[in-house]
């Protein structure tokens, strides 16, 4: 029997494993969600299933299980059972090519290190970004395939939506690689290590917040707008649309959607602390706990999130419009502009 | 090498499947998917050429972005599938000459086919370029050659595309009082 080698499993794992943190991530961000309501309403949110209602997502999603799956009559057959395989699809798949630590060696357990990643793709910025772009087709067939009024608005609002914050996306990128010269999520991160120099003293870590303030006000609004979160959740705004483009979806499928939301906000969260927050990187900790204080930086922005949506109403669609087009656009071209001059003129 | 060569035959066969079962719908929406299914493929079939910058590129240009306003546009006009036999009867494709035009379209593409085919299998296979695949320094050799050897079929396709924008906004403008 041929001897297997042991970065081969450790390859193995590392799918099994980042596919169920996925997973319980997304419970646990559900929990997160109704427990940081309560909190800004002045309420406990779940406390009887499990210790501080943990175990309320396990619940939710057994009493889904056990619900009956409808298809209205006059639905699209095929086109309504996968949209919401879509969804969730892309949510899974753009995680793949982010890494989440330093290489490791898991403690001297395997020879030579690990990178923490599923897949390692030279263009991984970019893989994430068309991964991102394509998740809008699962919402919007959902809308079209239902055959009722309020889902194919939704669907149709998502996808005028996610037309016009996706370029400003894209330009919020493109400057983060401006800066790191380089495509590769990795090589980005580790472009962040140590610390930027003021007069020869280091200020503060090398992290591209500080020099793309905007660019990461941009990345984030676009990425709350592409993932349909709140003040941006047009796609089903409940007082307009009773539920968007899932209103016809019940059990599972109802549930692959809302499991959709809230993996796509930890990809955003994810990729945005790759690119702004330095990633692993603080340097007076050991490399080991890079891990921890990643999966720190996450949770802070993935708070953000939950208290962002509790915070403000939702926009009006044309002052979504207005935003995208004549605000943040312009934005995101000047910072690129911006970005490129001083890294030809100065070398940043 | 062989698994290359399952790869290429499985993504080019979807390719084409999925083109000609593009014109072969009667439903629009599925048109536009089965479009996206051929653009996918075409993807892939770029990953196997060591490109995955224009594989990536193409899932975001064409299959992300464009398809997108596709599907936008037959949602939002809720485009009904055609009726073949209302489409028999009055489409102003169905005149004689524009089916004798086609014909000879589909001629001449026929022959540039088999002209490229035969093209193909007689010349020798081109020596792979020096810079590093799918590294930062091919997409930098992708823009170079963009901007300088290539800049003028570049800066005409933009010309192109902003004499189309430029028609769009008339004809939607038409009958507004700006004749």
């Amino acid at each position: 029997m041929p001897a297997i080698d042991p970065v081969f499993i450790v390859q193995i794992a590392l799918i099994v494993v980042v596919f169920h943190a996925l997973l319980l991530s997304a419970a646990g961000m559900v929990w997160a969600e109704r427990k940081v309501a309560a909190r800004l309403q002045q309420r406990f949110g779940p406390t009887l299933v499990g210790p501080a209602g943990l175990l309320q997502p396990f619940a939710d999603v057994l009493k889904l299980f056990f619900k009956e799956e409808l298809r209205p009559k006059a639905a699209d057959k095929i086109l309504f059972h996968i949209a919401p395989i879509i969804s969730a699809m892309t949510a899974f798949l753009a995680f793949c090519v982010v890494p989440f630590g330093p290489p490791s060696t898991f403690f001297g357990l395997l020879d030579k290190p690990v990178p923490l990643y599923v897949a390692d793709v030279p263009v991984a910025v970019l893989v994430i970004f068309a991964v991102a772009s394509m998740g809008v087709y699962g919402i919007v067939l959902a809308g079209w395939s239902s055959n009722s009024k309020y889902s194919l608005l939704g669907g149709l609002r998502s996808s005028a939506q996610m037309i016009s914050y996706e370029l400003s996306y894209g330009m919020a990128l493109a400057a983060v690689l401006v800066l790191a010269n380089s495509l590769s999520l990795q090589e980005t991160v580790n472009a962040q290590a140590g610390y930027w120099h003021l007069f020869g003293v280091p200020v503060a870590p090398r992290w591209f917040v500080f020099v793309q303030p905007i660019g990461f006000f941009v990345f984030m609004t676009a990425g709350i707008a592409e993932t349909n979160r709140a003040p941006f959740d047009f796609p089903e705004a409940e007082q307009e649309l009773v539920a968007g483009y899932h209103t016809e979806y019940s059990s599972m499928s109802f549930a692959l959607f809302f499991l959709a939301e809230y993996v796509n906000m930890v990809t955003v969260s994810a990729v945005a602390t790759n690119l702004y927050l330095g990633g692993w990187h603080l340097q007076p900790l050991p490399e080991w706990l890079g891990i921890v204080w990643w999966f720190l930086k996450l949770s802070t922005l993935l708070f953000f999130y939950l208290w962002l949506r509790w915070t403000l109403p939702r926009y009006r669609y044309d002052q979504l419009m207005q935003f995208g087009w004549k605000f943040l656009l312009p934005l995101s071209v000047v910072n690129l502009l911006v970005t490129a001059a001083g890294v030809l003129y100065f070398g940043l | 090498m062989a698994f290359d060569a399952v790869l290429f035959y499985l993504f080019a066969a979807l390719a084409v499947g999925a083109s000609l079962l593009v014109i072969g719908q009667r439903n629009p929406v599925y048109s536009v998917l089965l479009l996206i299914a051929s653009f996918a493929a075409l993807a892939g079939l770029y990953v196997l050429l060591d490109a995955p910058f224009a594989a990536v590129t193409q899932m975001i240009v064409y299959a992300g972005a464009i398809m997108v306003l596709f599907l936008f546009v037959v949602m939002l006009l809720n485009v009904p599938r055609e009726d073949a036999a209302e489409w028999d009867r009055s489409h102003p494709l169905n005149r004689p000459g524009a089916m004798r035009f086609g014909a000879v379209l589909a001629g001449l593409l026929l022959l540039e086919l088999s002209w490229a085919v035969w093209h193909v299998s007689t010349r020798q296979p081109m020596a792979l370029s020096e810079t590093s695949p799918g590294s930062v320094a091919s997409v930098a050799a992708i823009g170079r050659s963009i901007f300088t050897d290539y800049a003028f079929p570049f800066e005409a396709t933009s010309v192109l595309i902003l004499v189309a924008m430029v028609g769009a906004v008339i004809l939607a403008r038409r009958g507004q009082g700006l004749e």
